[in-house]
């Protein structure tokens, strides 16, 4: 029982890593744009979705209207259903309120570090409860600590931390690869993705590249 | 104390971007779906991966950036060839880190 939530720390390691430069950076921004440790400290509590916040945080700047802030958020985070229902098929053996609070933890990175585990089967709530307390734990104190600190540290590009988040996704993709098939869904979205990214706005590229790749990837099911 | 206006943003916020992550999962559990659709999302793992990667490697302040000058899409290559050989999450992460903090100093 005790080794699941070890488990569940250990795959949160480098998703709580590439959260500190991320976090450290929004924190400062958020300080420079008038949020408070307390403002910071709840938006990283409830919300707890990087690239939305730092919109948030510009749009809150420059005196947008909340609804307008609260409509591009939910634009912004709609990728999340996706990943949300793609774990239903391997979580069906856990209750509803388990379900509910494994999934207010999803977010890019922690459905990438835990889809893994999950796809194995038969994962424990143990797993998710250390996957995603370490990783929102980092997310919490990295975005509050920037505020605090203000405009007071250089840039955290400099130790290298900014390419944890990609290079945990090469790791995580690449890993998963195992058939031809995966191969040309992988190079469907990316390529989709890259594309979309001219034409459509509010990470809407990768909603639409992930819906089109998946359609690939079950039309060469057929093939085989 | 939090300003209201802050107060009614952070919730907001907080509803719109809970319940998409939360309603899939708790209703889609609770059903039985056609074998076609869980085929469909068994995919979505690797389309997103790839659909969040390769814009990020290669797009650097708004335009699409292929020269050695791009520090992600160099540090990339190691990670890429560790993760394939390997089949490390660890050893990758921290060959992301070395490569790019390397990279830092040299470019």
């Amino acid at each position: 029982m005790k080794n699941e939530l070890i488990k569940g720390w250990k795959a949160a390691v480098p998703v709580a890593l590439g959260y500190l430069p991320i976090g450290l950076a929004f924190g400062i921004l958020a300080a420079q744009q008038g949020m408070t440790a307390a403002d910071v400290f709840f938006m990283s509590l409830l919300v707890y979705a990087g690239s939305a916040q730092f919109i948030a945080a510009a749009m809150i700047a420059s005196g947008a209207a909340a609804a307008a802030i609260i409509f591009t958020t939910f634009l912004v985070n709609l990728r999340h259903l996706l990943m949300s229902a793609s774990l239903a098929p391997f979580l069906k053996h856990l209750s509803t309120p388990v379900l509910s609070l494994i999934s207010l933890g999803i977010t890019d990175e922690t459905y990438a570090a835990g889809y893994p585990e999950a796809s194995a089967g038969k994962v424990s709530a143990r797993f998710y409860l250390g996957l995603n307390s370490l990783s929102q734990a980092s997310w919490i104190a990295s975005t509050v600590i920037g505020c605090l600190l203000g405009g007071g540290i250089s840039s955290p590009e400099k130790w290298g931390l900014d390419f944890a988040l990609p290079a945990m996704f090469i790791g995580l993709l690449f890993m998963q690869m195992k058939s031809r098939k995966d191969i040309i869904v992988a190079l469907a979205g990316g390529s989709l993705s890259l594309a979309f990214t001219f034409l459509l706005k509010d990470n809407f590229n990768i909603i639409a590249a992930t819906v089109a790749a998946a359609f690939v990837g079950v039309c060469l099911d057929d093939e085989a | 104390m939090m300003k209201p206006d802050m107060f009614l943003i952070i919730i907001g916020m907080s509803l719109v971007t809970q319940l998409p992550r939360v309603l899939p999962l708790v209703v889609l559990t609770r059903i039985s779906l056609p074998p076609l659709v869980v085929r469909w999302l068994k995919q979505i793992p690797i389309a997103v991966l790839s659909a969040l990667l390769l814009p990020s490697l290669l797009i650097s302040e708004g335009a699409v950036n292929l020269s050695l000058y791009n520090k992600a899409l160099i540090a990339a290559i190691p990670c890429i060839i560790l993760a394939v050989k390997t089949k490390n999450l660890f050893l990758t992460v921290l060959t992301g880190i070395v490569f790019s903090a390397l990279l830092q100093i040299v470019l």
